[in-house]
């Protein structure tokens, strides 16, 4: 019992990756056998066992408010594969 | 309430800017109005490998807007990614908490003192921080068809409060908007400039209909896009008659297959209209999981209870002191609490010198508002200080200038910048001696024997006509105190 074909393309779907026919079946099959690995946790022991949010056990890591120099416009556009003087360019978002 | 067959049931969700220098997660200045990608780096944009770490200004502020909302604040919380796509978003997810808010469990009081409802107890399920995303803007010159993205808004701080369903009308909504906005910038946590986006608002909106098979629901609306409060009561209005409108036609109640799910509406301002945008998301599309860059923040009650004592007296608090030490009612604490502190402080120092709440809050109200409107300044950059207003006041009290033409001292001293005692003198105001005042109005008694009649008939208005004859010969002629003598005399007659 692994995952279904529905809901592998609806996760494909959510992670805007558009996949053929036979990668969807591929894909199907290969998910379920990580989820059914991954499953093999729920053979352990849990009842007495805390759930923690975070693997280093360490809180309240916060620095203080004071600006930093930022990125300068030239470096953080230089990635973009459209830009134009000012801005990241990308095909129009509509509605909201 | 309302004549229609339908209850109607709003919640709201409010993003408000916390004000911080530099942004949540990275140290970029979170200052508005900079040119556009100017104040980004590699953890905002979501650059591979980098880092973010907690400002500790974001989290206090939402600390002390959790505890004046009467929230509990938990122990422990931690931060989790939501996962969606859009070009505003360079991660690919949000920085946001899910299950272990900040806070959670509060409640804001509204009331309405023109009575418009009932004073009501809004329940808020949770306040919890998170980042910003980036803005795009619709590029329709040149006929190209992009958007353009400007990220310097990206990864500023967010505080998101989201009220329980608990209003039930469009008026109940705009003040439980009014009272929050008025509570955070007492708390000074954020300008909340809906302009330039400091806040923002969203609101679910479903009816409840009675039907002879008994109540419905309605499929859940959540409205967006609104850019004023007042636009908030419009949308909610228009939202409802469309729910009812729609829900008369197709008969589709919340939680039907198809058509009643929940969706996503835009107000267009113009057209006064909401539109459908889509379908809305279920919780689990944004595969919310733990943050692993981030940890978690224990919060020891020791401190909470420290900002609880730091927060200082609150809108609410502060309108039932006025009305009990100064005498005012509700409507004008209303007033005057709504403009801010320091207009409160510089009532409560005009309504203890003079000793007479009444005419200070009147004073305030109409003269120093109307006057703040016209110059288009606040309070801490008036012209005129509580003490000097306040020797006006007296003089009235005094008996030394009457009220209307008092209206013409204030207007002096705004104009010239004089006290009060210079602006009465170069207007020509001086208190009329008072065998001067009876001379006049023996004077005047002796020339009007029909108005003699009349006041020992007790028509004691007729005395009226006689004011208006001693402000002309006398324009320093107290009105009261005129009106007095005159009464005294004729008896005496």
């Amino acid at each position: 019992m692994g995952l279904t074909r529905d809901e592998v393309a609806k996760v494909s779907l959510l992670a805007r990756l558009r996949f053929s026919d036979e990668e969807l079946d591929t894909l199907t099959t290969q998910m379920g056998q990580v989820v059914e690995y991954i499953r093999q946790l729920e053979e352990v022991d849990t009842e007495s066992v805390q759930p923690m949010a975070h693997v280093a056990d360490i809180h309240n890591v916060l620095v203080d408010d004071v600006p930093r120099p930022s990125l300068d416009r030239e470096d953080a556009l230089a990635n973009a594969p459209k830009r134009d003087d000012e801005c990241y360019r990308v095909p129009a978002v509509l509605g909201d | 309430m309302s004549d229609k067959p339908y209850e109607i049931i709003i919640g709201l969700e409010v993003h408000v800017q916390l004000q911080t220098q530099s942004k949540l997660f990275c140290r970029c200045s979170t200052m508005f109005g900079q040119a556009p990608n100017t104040q980004t780096c590699p953890v905002c944009i979501g650059m591979p490998g980098a880092l973010p770490v907690m400002n500790r200004r974001a989290f206090e502020l939402g600390l002390k807007t959790a505890v004046a909302l009467n929230l509990d604040i938990p122990k422990f919380t931690k931060w989790d990614r939501k996962n969606y796509f859009y070009p505003d978003l360079p991660k690919g997810y949000q920085i946001s908490q899910f299950d272990l808010p900040m806070s959670q469990n509060g409640w804001l009081d509204i009331s309405d003192p023109k009575g418009g409802f009932e004073p009501k107890r809004v329940r808020i399920t949770r306040a919890h921080l998170e980042d910003d995303a980036g803005k795009s803007m619709h590029d329709e010159a040149a006929g190209k068809s992009d958007s353009r993205i400007d990220l310097n808004r990206t990864g500023t701080p967010l505080l998101e409060i989201v009220s329980e369903p608990d209003l039930r009308s469009p008026q109940e909504a705009k003040a439980y908007l009014t009272e929050l906005r008025l509570l955070l910038t007492y708390l000074g946590v954020s300008d909340c400039n809906m302009q330039e986006g400091s806040l923002r608002v969203d609101g679910n909106l479903n009816l409840h209909i009675n039907t002879p098979e008994g109540q419905v629901a309605t499929p859940i609306a959540e409205v967006k896009n609104m850019n004023s409060f007042r636009a908030v009561e419009r949308a909610m209005a228009y939202e409802a008659e469309r729910q009812y409108e729609v829900w008369c036609e197709n008969k589709i109640k919340l939680g039907d297959s198809p058509g009643g799910h929940k969706t996503t509406r835009g107000w267009d301002d113009g057209r006064q209209v909401t539109v459908k945008q889509r379908e809305k998301e279920e919780s689990s599309d944004y595969r919310y999981f733990p943050d692993p860059d981030l940890l978690p923040v224990i919060v020891k009650p020791d401190e909470v209870e420290q900002v609880r004592a730091e927060l200082g007296e609150l809108p609410a608090a502060m309108r039932t002191r006025l009305e009990t030490t100064h005498g005012i009612d509700p409507y004008d604490s209303d007033v005057i609490v709504n403009q801010g502190r320091e207009l409160v402080a510089y009532y409560e120092e005009l309504a203890t010198s003079t000793r007479d709440g009444r005419r200070a809050s009147n004073w305030v109200q109409q003269d120093v508002l109307r006057t703040l409107n016209e110059q288009e300044t606040s309070i801490s950059e008036f012209s005129i200080s509580a003490t000097a207003l306040a020797e006006l006041l007296k003089s009235i009290q005094a008996g030394d200038v009457d009220n209307t033409r008092a209206k013409d001292v204030f207007d002096e001293m705004v104009r010239s910048g004089m006290s009060a005692g210079d602006a009465m003198a170069a207007l020509g105001i001086e208190k009329v001696d008072e065998s001067e005042a009876e001379g006049l109005c023996r004077e005047l008694l002796e020339a009007n024997p029909k108005v003699v009649e009349d006041l020992k008939a007790g028509k004691t208005k007729a005395v009226g006509s006689l004011i208006g004859q001693a402000k002309k010969r006398n324009p320093n002629v107290n009105p009261g105190q005129f009106k007095d003598m005159c009464l005294k005399i004729v008896e005496g007659m």
